[in-house]
């Protein structure tokens, strides 16, 4: 295990002075009960920046995601140890309201979710939880969301439909309208395209390229291509370790651990 | 939003490249052929210690290709964009390279007056040096009908090839004193020759990327 710590601290040398952390992970293990399914996670987020988060299934890349804005506490049988520094803040401190991180912290999942509302209510929905009930403030943030998440065109003529009429690749992009409304500082992102069409995922995957630019995006897929085309670094998981963590360039053209390499070649998992 | 939008930057921005390769190196032909005529030792050595630049862009073109295969899985004509970036920047090194061949013939013959004008040997290289700069233009705007002029100006080329060997062959037995230098002549008008060869091949590749078949332009 030593040339994974190497690879890894190595890279933690490389971020650059210009761009701030957003997350810091330190020693992170977690278990599920009595599985141990994050052991010693040392990662670091850079703002506006894409990381992609590849391994096979069961590496641990949806537990890591999910501990980034504490939805995997919702298991009861979750114990972790370590440290996950957001903004230079932990996020396990006694002291930290998880309502508060999932404010700058947004997810969006696998499946589209949006609720069984009209397009309008699903984006003004979060902003009307925070207090925002000025129909032109709602107006505009909707509109904005809208815009963002590259769907405005498509759906403006049609925000009282029922957002249950739109396409999945649509109902997806709605879902990231929604996330942009509360304006986070950082999105998450579970297997987004998994149940979308080439060409909706192709859409969904430029977009991730334009909000890169305002938000931070932390993306899990099983599709290391797409972890390819689309992201500035990627940590590969392998039995909830990261083997290596590099710059996206480096991992697909000369990884430099052997393991990283049979995965991405398609030699095993 | 047009899907892949960046993609298609990164594709452009290789095709950029590309013609920026193809300008450096019809640029040190020039040079070089120019430094031959006035005899200009100088501006050979110039010749030989700018040819890193063209072979640094042609390893940045290689890098950025396959990043772009091992990042983007670019498929049908995509593909072959990115195919054909890597063939024609290696095509267009060598170019470079008999760029340099020339000014150390150049250096080789030193101060010593030419044996007789070149005349034949000045006409090869405004047909070959033409022939780089439509065949990159043919690449630039993937416009065939280019590349075929291409392929028959290099028969003209290959004829004077003939002609002017012939002629250094029959001046070498007149003049054995002058040998050094008719040997240098026979290089420069081989690597002139292989000069318009590989703008050949750049227009083939266009042909390839085109059409996505392959033409032997050469024959």
């Amino acid at each position: 295990m030593q040339a994974t710590k190497i690879v890894t601290e190595k890279n933690n040398q490389k971020v650059s002075k210009n761009k701030e952390l957003v997350y810091e992970t330190k020693g992170l293990n977690l278990w599920y009960g009595e599985t141990h399914a994050l052991k010693n996670i040392d990662l670091n987020i850079q703002e506006n920046e894409v990381t992609a988060i590849i391994g096979p299934s069961g590496c641990g890349k949806s537990t890591y995601i999910k501990t980034l804005n504490r939805m995997v506490e919702l298991s009861p049988i979750v114990r972790t140890s370590g440290e996950i520094n957001y903004r230079g803040r932990n996020i396990f401190d006694k002291s930290y309201q998880v309502e508060e991180l999932r404010t700058q912290v947004g997810m969006v999942f696998q499946k589209p979710n949006p609720f069984p509302k009209s397009i309008y209510d699903n984006i003004a929905y979060g902003p009307r939880i925070h207090g925002i009930r000025n129909k032109k403030i709602l107006d505009e943030i909707v509109e904005k969301s809208l815009r963002g998440a590259a769907i405005w065109d498509e759906v403006k003529d049609r925000l009282n439909q029922n957002a249950y009429g739109l396409s999945g690749g649509q109902q997806q992009r709605l879902c990231i309208a929604r996330c942009l409304a509360i304006e986070p500082d950082v999105i998450l992102m579970d297997e987004p395209t998994s149940a979308l069409d080439p060409i909706s995922t192709l859409k969904v995957e430029e977009l991730v390229q334009e909000l890169k630019q305002n938000f931070s995006i932390i993306i899990v897929t099983h599709n290391m291509q797409q972890a390819a085309r689309i992201s500035d670094k990627t940590a590969f998981f392998l039995s909830g370790e990261v083997v290596e963590f590099a710059e996206t360039d480096k991992i697909f053209s000369n990884p430099s651990d052997k393991r990283t390499e049979d995965y991405i070649t398609g030699r095993f998992g | 939003m047009v899907v892949r939008e960046r993609f298609h930057g990164d594709l452009k921005a290789l095709r950029e490249k590309l013609v920026e390769i193809g300008n450096l190196t019809e640029k040190s032909m020039g040079k070089s052929f120019q430094a031959l005529t006035e005899k200009d030792v100088e501006a050979a050595l110039t010749v030989i210690d700018d040819d890193y630049k063209v072979n640094r862009l042609e390893e940045e073109i290689n890098d950025l290709a396959i990043l772009l295969i091992a990042k983007q899985q670019p498929v049908a004509v995509d593909l072959r964009r990115v195919i054909v970036a890597i063939k024609i920047a290696s095509d267009i090194e060598r170019m470079a390279d008999f760029s340099v061949n020339i000014a150390k013939s150049t250096i080789r013959i030193g101060k010593e007056p030419l044996i007789k004008p070149l005349e034949h040997i000045t006409k090869m290289y405004e047909l070959a040096t033409e022939m780089l700069s439509l065949s990159l233009k043919s690449y630039n705007d993937e416009d065939i009908l280019l590349a075929k002029k291409v392929a028959e100006m290099d028969d003209q080329v290959d004829a004077l090839y003939g002609e002017t060997i012939i002629e250094l062959l029959s001046l070498a037995k007149e003049k054995q004193e002058a040998l050094p230098q008719i040997t240098q002549l026979l290089f420069i008008t081989r690597y002139l020759e292989r000069f318009a060869d590989h703008a050949t091949n750049v227009a083939e590749n266009v042909f390839y990327l085109v059409k996505g078949k392959r033409y032997d332009l050469n024959e």
